[in-house]
């Protein structure tokens, strides 16, 4: 069989990878952006001077040809789904038996005046990256625009160039739709520290040419004129397929899938940003643009090509990121404002960089999620514990086995059991510190 | 091929601030007055030039680390890395290698242009060991000041991390105490000069019959012999089993030493490709190879009563002190810093690196483990592995890092910003 895969991220690349490992079929990557798959969550690190542009290939260039992985760096323009048929913009033609469309996505813009200009953009392709370079030239004051991943990202590159930077947040504190207000404000607090210039409930209004058609300024939504070079859009992004429309492929926010990853046309799935659940799993988006649900549904796709139809099943939510110098973390469920049905265990460090945070069923204990900044737990042990329904009081007597941190880390585990006893009365100790032998244990103790 | 599409054709200059600036020329101005010695061959006043010198470099790195890190919230500080012409293999780091090749080069084989440099280590070396400097105890003192001083930056840049913190007061604890201060006293108190942090098979002539019957002469040089047979065949296989080749690798041994504390700017130099990895494997079983061989045709000559191998065994000693000795574990080894990065010797040459990690891989607790599926892929573990290991290659697929050559020294662990790496063991 003779599959072709649009898109060389983390989506395409895994489903490659696994239809490789299944089977013998011809596979056919395409990518308009670059020769070779990247790590697109690492790009900041090459604007940052952390890395060489060569080191975000997670494959060594001889890997496409050793697993029989053809690579080819075309746009296509026109997908003909009823012969099977892809055109790209240099006038070739290529054909295939299965189709996965893994497209990823595109930055938002909202229409806001002067969007389009010259130094205004978002981050998410390569292009995108090697525009931010050109830009910085000579850059006196950056806006970014958008208080997510992306915004906190791109504030700490410019800032890591000794660029400074102005956030414009349109929340009251950094993320709060999606953090906690404690943690929230602890991110907020900490990119102050950094000396970002953050403005929260603060959204742009218009973005202002100079003479040679480059932005100049940026209008806030409280009429203040902010100076600046270079305007960055980091207000999320939706899926890049617009040069599927006008065919019979179903579109909505992205291209429609069922839970086999399978679109409305026989032998085309859909995978990753571009992909739109029809009916997601409970608690989840129908678009998720983020890696690990990318890779996740790469696999998934693989086994269903190959011969063993697969549902897509997410597991449990994870994420992670990282907020300048802070990590985060988060297993399971935790809304940024605790329902009554759930009670929340929130410790934090003095220092204001460290917190740990567990979400529990008020009624019957059941943990529901972890939430981490400055800590590092074990995914696998969350994980466990969060499928099995384990019940509080078990998770904060074995709560040392799921703290990560490197040795000689001091852990806090003992406070934040000893808040717990505090707040209901009662007694628990931590039974064990973390460790190898100890998860062991923990997982047996879990199982059972 | 050459990969035209991830390439960023000219990255902006980095971006260096004044104070730093200051902080470094004034680091560098120390540096010139060793060298203006050295070319003088003569020094006027070698007590106060001495002093200005470790003054200068001491001032230059405390406000660089003042200015780079202190100043700043504590966290991951690899801005620019590879922006940098001394730390990206540009025409500051080619001047660096040079020159410290080229010192290299005098002190094994033409100390008599360091004439300049001797005579400016002599008042401290007739106070501490009651004996004129030579170029051993020039090399040894400058080993060990580059060791304490970068050594302070480092603690400094990696302030937020524990693991990093106790490490780094291990390393330069031994090479002050252990490799610099004790051999030191022995020399004053008329004992042999012993190094206790350093072991047969990386010093080589510590298990030779040569070593043994100069020994003999001293309690305390039969005692080391006897402790360095012991560390090789009992203290390293039990070390390494409980803690992995790192007990011996980031936290004592003075190659280590150095390499984590001044080599630390040129850790990400170290080639990633699978084919490095090939190659050393055969070239470190190969050294270890030529250091058994050697030793044993020493004492077989010895036990033959020289009939049999006469002259042969000794110029095979010779070849293994002129090949691996000096050239490799020295002049390429420290030289190359900034060209190859900063464990070359370590993982490339080093005879007892590789007797520990075949202890290490064979049968030790110590591994990587890896945090679920939390891995991005991003890279940065295997671009700052001084050793080379794809780190991320294991990351990405969930598996635990168990490799000979991973000295243990965290910084994969430090640098990962998805929190997927953790030494256990």
């Amino acid at each position: 069989m003779n599959v072709v895969i649009l898109g060389n991220g983390v989506a395409g690349i895994t489903a490659a990878r696994h239809i490789r490992k299944r089977s013998n079929h011809s596979i056919l990557v395409v990518s308009e952006e670059t020769d070779y798959f990247f790590s697109r969550t690492a790009l900041m690190y090459v604007y940052m001077g952390h890395l060489r542009p060569q080191d975000l290939k997670p494959y060594e260039d001889w890997f496409w040809a050793k697993n029989r992985i053809q690579l080819l760096r075309a746009r296509v323009t026109k997908v003909d789904f009823e012969n099977k048929t892809l055109r790209t913009a240099d006038g070739r033609s290529l054909t295939y038996d299965c189709l996965i469309l893994a497209t990823g996505s595109k930055s938002n813009k909202f229409g806001w005046p002067g969007q389009d200009l010259d130094g205004v953009q978002g981050l998410y392709h390569w292009q995108d990256l090697e525009a931010m370079e050109r830009h910085s030239r000579g850059l006196k004051r950056a806006v970014v625009v958008g208080g997510g991943l992306i915004g906190i990202e791109m504030a700490e590159m410019f800032h890591s160039r000794g660029i400074p930077v102005t956030f414009l947040v349109r929340e009251s504190s950094f993320w709060n739709n999606v953090l906690p207000a404690e943690e929230s404000a602890m991110i907020s607090r900490h990119i102050l520290e950094h000396g970002i210039d953050l403005r929260l409930n603060t959204e742009l209004r218009e973005i202002l040419p100079d003479a040679q058609g480059k932005c100049r300024a940026v209008i806030t939504s409280h009429g203040e004129e902010i100076s600046c070079g270079f305007v960055g859009l980091t207000v999320g992004v939706s899926p890049n397929v617009d040069f599927l429309r006008d065919t019979p492929l179903e579109i909505g926010l992205g291209i429609r899938v069922d839970e086999f990853l399978r679109t409305n046309i026989p032998d085309v799935y859909a995978i990753g940003d571009c992909a739109e659940l029809r009916q997601p799993p409970p608690g989840r988006r129908p678009v998720e643009a983020m890696w690990y649900s990318a890779r996740a549904m790469g696999e998934t796709v693989a086994r269903t090509i190959c011969g063993e139809p697969t549902l897509y099943n997410p597991g449990i939510w994870f994420n992670s990121a990282k907020f300048f110098d802070i990590e985060y973390q988060t297993y399971g469920n935790i809304p940024p404002i605790c329902p009554p049905e759930m009670e929340t265990l929130f410790w934090a460090h003095p220092d204001g960089r460290k917190s740990i945070r567990i979400n529990y069923d008020r009624i019957t204990g059941t943990v529901v999620g972890f939430n981490l900044l400055g800590i590092r737990y074990r995914h696998a042990l969350c994980d466990l514990w969060l499928r099995q329904g384990a019940h509080i009081e078990t998770v904060l007597e074995n709560l040392g086995a799921a703290n990560f941190d490197p040795e000689c880390y001091p852990a806090y585990e003992v406070e934040v059991v000893n808040l717990y006893n505090r707040r209901t009365g009662r007694a628990l100790s931590l039974k064990q510190r973390r460790g190898l032998s100890w998860l062991r244990k923990a997982f047996h103790l879990a199982s059972n | 091929m050459q990969d035209f599409s991830l390439s960023i054709a000219q990255p902006a200059p980095a971006f260096t601030p004044w104070r730093q600036k200051v902080a470094l020329s004034l680091g560098a101005v120390g540096v010139l007055l060793l060298l203006i010695a050295w070319a003088a061959g003569k020094v006027l006043a070698p007590l106060p030039v001495l002093i200005a010198s470790f003054s200068l470099m001491a001032t230059g790195i405390w406000l660089f680390v003042r200015e780079a890190y202190l100043k700043h919230p504590s966290g991951i500080r690899n801005n620019g890395t590879w922006f940098r012409s001394l730390t990206a293999r540009g025409p500051w780091g080619w001047a660096l290698g040079v020159l410290i090749t080229g010192f290299y080069v005098c002190l094994y084989w033409f100390s008599q242009y360091l004439h300049g440099l001797i005579a400016l280590f002599t008042p401290l070396s007739e106070a501490l060991r009651h004996r004129p400097a030579d170029q051993w105890f020039v090399y040894g003192t400058l080993y060990t000041v580059a060791v304490l001083l970068m050594g302070v930056k480092f603690f400094f840049k990696y302030r937020h991390n524990a693991y990093q913190r106790l490490r780094t007061v291990s390393v330069v604890f031994f090479q002050l105490c252990f490799a610099w201060l004790l051999p030191s006293l022995l020399v004053r108190l008329q004992q042999p000069e012993l190094y206790f942090s350093y072991f047969w098979p990386l010093s080589y002539y510590q298990g030779t019959p040569m070593a043994y019957r100069s020994y003999l002469n001293s309690d305390l040089g039969l005692f080391y012999f006897f402790f360095g047979l012991v560390m090789f065949f009992i203290g390293t296989p039990v070390l390494t089993y409980f803690f992995g080749k790192r007990w011996y690798c980031s936290w004592i041994c003075g190659c280590g030493g150095l390499a984590e504390t001044a080599g630390d700017p040129f850790r990400h130099l170290s080639d990633k490709r699978l084919r490095a990895w090939k190659i050393e494997r055969w070239m470190i079983h190969g050294v270890l190879a030529f250091v058994v061989l050697m030793t044993a045709l020493l004492w077989i000559n010895v036990a033959t009563g020289s009939r049999v191998l006469q002259q042969f065994s000794e110029a095979f000693y010779k070849t293994y002190a002129f090949l691996i000795g000096a050239t490799f574990s020295g002049v390429v080894g420290v030289g190359f810093y900034p060209l190859l990065g900063s464990r070359v010797w370590c993982r490339f040459g080093c005879p007892m690196a590789a007797w520990l990690g075949i202890w290490q891989r064979k049968k030790s607790r110590f591994r990587i483990t890896t945090n679920g599926g939390l891995c991005i892929s991003c890279g940065n573990c295997s671009a700052y592995c001084e050793m080379g290991i794809d780190v991320r290659a294991y990351a990405q697929r969930g598996e635990d890092v168990v490799r000979a050559s991973c000295v243990g020294c965290g910084i994969c662990s430090a640098v990962c910003p998805r929190g997927v790496l953790r030494l256990e063991g």
